[in-house]
Formats: C-alpha cells, sequence, structure tokens
C-alpha cells in the first residue's frame, strides 16, 4: 500500500490499515502487508425467490412465513462468484423486499401457522448434548479438525482425491460428534451448548459443500476442479439443492433463469 | 510465554448477585466451591503469543480449561462491538487489544456499571433502550426524490468521526457520570445522537435536541473524558457531546 501516500491510506482505507497495525504490527505507511486467502463468505444458502421467500424445490414452490435475506440466503445475484461488495445487494435490496413481503404476508394470514413438530426435536437435539456424561468428544476439537480439513481440501482449487480425503474426515467428525459432551449445564447464557449445536449445522453445511462439490464434474466461479478445468454449460449449468437423507445429502439441480446476464468466463 | 489471566466469573444459578459495581471491586474468592459467594476472581495459567489478542485468551480457556466460561463475541476483529469488557482496569475490546499490551498479569471483568447476566455478559437491555431514545436513524418526511438524497463531501465530513461507533458500550460503561446516575443517556447514545443531528439531510434535530436537553441528557457529562480514552473507534466523544451542547444552546438563543 505504500505506494498510495499517507493521505489516501488514512482517509480511503482506515480498516485495512487498522488491522494491519493491530493484528500484525505492522506500519502499512512504511511496510508491506502481508495477504493470505481465507474464506470470508458463503455463497449459495437458503433459497429464496425475489420477495426473499424461501422455496423448498426447483419449481420454486414457496414454504409459508420462511424468508431468508443476505449471507444465509441465495436469491442467486452472485452465480458462481461473488464480485467485491456484491453482498451489500442481498443485505439493502432482499432485506428490504423481505421487509415489505413480511408485511404482506402479516396482512393475510389469520395466524401465521407455527410448524407443529418444530419445538421437540429441537429440544431432544440439546438435551442429548447438555444430558451426555462429561469427557466425551470435544466441540473445539471438532471444530479445529473440521477448519483444518476444509482449508486443505475444499478450497477454491480442488480435485476429486483432496475432496475424497474431504467427505472421508468429515464423515468421521459426524460420527464424533454424536459424542461431544460440554461442562456447562446451566440455563442462563450457555453458549457451551450453542457452539456445540452450531458444530452440529457447520458439520452438516460442510458435508453438503463436500458432497455437491465432489459431483459437480466441471470448474465454475470458486469452483475450480483442476481435474475439470473448464466450464461444461450442457451439464452442468444448473443449481445444485441439497436435500437432507440418511445417509447424507440428496442432491438434485434446478435450472438457472437467464435474463440480461449471459454466463461467460471471467478473463479480467 | 505464559500469562496468568484472572476473570471475575459469575454464575446466576450458583452464586449470590452483587449488584452492578461501580468499580472492579470484587472480593479474590476465598471459599471457591462454598455454597454461598458472589462473582468471585479465577486465575488461569494460559500459553500464548505475545501477539494474540485477550480475545484469543478468553477462547483458549473456554476451549482447554472451563467451556462454562461465558463471554459475547462475534467477528473477531473490532467491527460488531460484542466484547467490550475491562481489561486491566479499563475498557477495551477484547478482539483488539493484545498480550505484549499488556504484560504477563491480564485482569478481565465485565463492563462496569451493568448488570451482569453470567461471567463478562452483562445486560445490555437498558443501554439500548437510551440508544433507542434518540431516534437514531434518518427523519425526514419530505416526498421521496427520484434519485438517493445527496450530500456533499464537505457535509459528510461533519459528522464523519460519529459514525464509526460500534455500540460496544465501553464509553458509557466508563463514565462516573453514569455510575452515579443510571438514568443518564450516556456518551454512546448522544454520540448516536450527533451522527444524524449534524446530517444534512435529516430533519429531527429538534427532536433530538429536545430529548437531550433533559436533565438526563447533556448536562450530565462533567468532561471528565473516560470515554474517549475507552472508545475502540477513536472516537472523539467529549467534542461530540460539546457540539450537540452548543446546539442545544444555540437553539434557545
Ligand atoms: S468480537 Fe466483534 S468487536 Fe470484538
Amino acid at each position: 500500500m505504500r505506494h498510495l501516500g499517507r493521505k489516501v491510506i488514512e482517509e480511503k482505507l482506515p480498516d485495512i490499515t487498522d488491522f494491519a497495525r493491530i493484528y500484525q504490527g505492522v506500519e502499512p505507511l512504511k511496510e508491506p502487508v502481508p495477504v493470505q486467502p481465507t474464506a470470508h463468505y458463503a455463497m449459495g444458502g437458503i433459497p429464496t425467490n425475489v420477495n426473499s421467500e424461501v422455496v423448498r424445490d426447483d419449481k420454486g414452490t414457496v414454504v409459508p412465513g420462511l424468508f431468508a435475506a443476505g449471507e444465509c440466503a441465495c436469491v442467486s445475484v452472485h452465480g458462481a462468484n461473488r464480485l467485491g461488495t456484491n453482498s451489500l445487494v442481498d443485505l439493502l435490496v432482499f432485506g428490504r423486499r423481505a421487509g415489505r413481503q413480511m408485511a404482506r404476508y402479516a396482512g393475510q394470514v389469520e395466524r401465521p401457522l407455527p410448524i407443529a413438530d418444530a419445538l421437540e426435536p429441537v429440544r431432544a437435539e440439546l438435551e442429548a448434548i447438555r444430558g451426555r456424561e462429561p469427557g466425551g468428544e470435544s466441540v473445539s476439537v471438532i471444530r479445529k479438525e473440521l477448519q483444518d480439513v476444509m482449508m486443505d481440501n475444499v478450497g477454491v482449487y480442488r480435485d476429486a482425491t483432496v475432496l475424497t480425503v474431504a467427505l472421508n474426515k468429515v464423515n468421521e467428525l459426524r460420527s464424533r460428534y454424536g459424542k461431544v459432551s460440554i461442562a456447562d449445564c446451566g440455563s442462563v447464557f450457555n453458549t457451551e451448548l450453542l457452539e456445540a449445536q452450531e458444530l452440529g449445522y457447520l458439520l452438516d453445511i460442510a458435508l453438503v459443500t463436500v458432497t455437491s462439490a465432489l459431483a459437480r464434474t466441471e470448474s465454475r466461479g470458486a469452483h475450480s476442479r483442476e481435474d475439470y478445468p473448464e466450464r461444461d454449460d450442457k451439464k452442468w449449468l444448473k443449481h445444485t439443492l441439497a436435500y437432507q437423507g440418511k445417509d447424507g445429502p440428496n442432491l438434485r439441480y434446478k435450472q438457472v433463469s437467464i435474463t440480461r446476464f449471459e454466463p461467460k468466463p471471467r478473463t479480467y | 510465554m505464559e500469562v496468568t489471566l484472572r476473570i471475575l466469573r459469575y454464575d446466576p444459578e450458583q452464586d449470590v448477585a452483587m449488584g452492578a459495581p461501580a468499580a472492579p471491586a470484587a472480593r479474590t474468592t476465598s471459599a471457591a466451591g462454598s455454597p454461598v459467594r458472589g462473582p468471585h476472581w479465577v486465575e488461569y495459567k494460559v500459553s500464548v503469543d505475545p501477539m494474540d489478542r485477550v480475545l484469543d485468551l478468553l477462547i483458549k480457556v473456554k476451549a482447554d480449561q472451563d467451556g462454562s466460561l461465558s463471554f459475547r463475541r462475534s467477528c473477531g476483529h473490532g467491527i460488531c462491538g460484542s466484547d467490550a469488557m475491562l481489561i486491566n482496569g479499563r475498557n477495551r475490546l477484547a478482539c483488539r487489544i493484545r498480550v505484549d499490551q499488556l504484560g504477563k498479569k491480564i485482569s478481565v471483568a465485565p463492563l462496569p456499571g451493568l448488570p451482569v447476566v453470567k461471567d463478562l455478559i452483562v445486560d445490555m437491555n437498558g443501554f439500548f433502550g437510551k440508544y433507542r431514545s434518540v431516534k437514531p436513524y434518518l427523519i425526514n418526511d419530505q416526498p421521496e426524490p427520484e434519485r438517493e438524497r445527496r450530500q456533499s463531501p464537505a457535509d459528510r465530513t461533519i459528522y464523519d468521526d460519529t459514525t464509526k461507533c460500534i455500540l460496544c458500550a465501553a464509553c458509557t460503561s466508563s463514565c462516573p457520570s453514569f455510575w452515579a446516575r443510571p438514568e443518564y443517556v450516556g456518551p454512546a447514545a448522544i454520540v448516536q445522537a450527533h451522527r444524524f443531528i449534524f446530517d444534512s439531510r435529516d430533519e429531527g434535530s429538534d427532536e433530538r435536541l429536545e430529548i437531550l436537553a433533559d436533565e438526563n441528557g447533556v448536562w450530565r457529562c462533567r468532561t471528565i473524558f473516560n470515554c474517549v480514552d475507552a472508545c475502540p473507534r477513536g472516537i472523539n466523544i467529549t467534542r461530540a457531546i460539546l457540539e450537540v451542547s452548543s446546539a442545544i444552546v444555540g437553539r434557545r438563543g
């Protein structure tokens, strides 16, 4: 950044400058700032229509009363590779549209229907973790192993070999997750229980990510298969939908609706 | 290297509440394990890198020594405002202060002056209630223009400093005027009001200045400057408060 000069660095890049100083002990006015790749955004997510209503299948069937917007959602404004600052589109445009649609929805229904049997499975899941004898598997250990395997094998560049390593490891972690135990049995602000529950979700998402990446034998956007380096619109111009199955996710696919922007290689 | 980390712990389901101390005044526990005790200090030895932040230490203790240690954190990089706490006697974000800035003995307690929920987690409801009381949103009833409401860079500069607030409560909970009078709206809420009062697109200044001219408003500020020391975003809070006070005076005059 040094070539930019003090004025530009301090006025236009205050946060990045601050990060370098605090977390790296580096002075960006004088020294180069070290950079490294990281996962900082989740593309894909809960499928929604343009009014931020969650849809459950490839026909756009709406799940009544369920909305998603922002990073958790997939309206599909990003294609296969989100561009810089484009997550603001998700937040601002679809957050607003979600709010408007919720108001419309709330005005139409007598009273939103709670999902009849939603509570019990979640309660049982939490109680199972809380009730387990201490001394089982550790949340932080499994989480660390998951982070490492995803970082090493499921980055932008991947192939069948590394993805298979990841698949086996994630499956192993999932079975160990069945034995996690925690020390905090309290009912007030139990962040240890929350972290244990979240770890289960992380493992689910990791498995979906790895399984879909293995199945997609082409390269597109941020999914770069070194064993299938070309984009293959004939076979793969479609979205992946993952459904929970007994032994891992079942994959189905959904047509891409293309309007103004044709998919094309990024050459810059 | 190894550091000694002392943490003021409190579990509402096992310990006796002591009210919210205005300063870190709790005693070191002599009766660990005894059924009647208030918030109490617990010591941990942690092996660390000097570049680790206090947040890294807390995460390590939670992972390796005691999973029940409770604290808030989210972004880990000074943006979300979740992990303000009292670190070696000063309000700091745990994710922004490093071991090499603190030395080998580090003490961590919840933010002073706010009710403790559990360990380092304080009840922020009162704090956010005050934030909401100053109407921290754009007020402008003019019909929506075709394009965005525009603003010159010069006009934007006037309130640039107060846009940096992340609502971590480090300032308000470091303020002796707030400790003495919990009804005082506090520096954070005034900073947030400032951000809109001096925004050329906003038309709600009168309402906000009215609210802040109240007996629990800006006049409670005694320019002690604790808030300026506490702010992790480097906001000149005392100046912002003075600018709001002057606006109130100017409006009357
Ligand atoms: S964790 Fe977000 S500010 Fe520290």
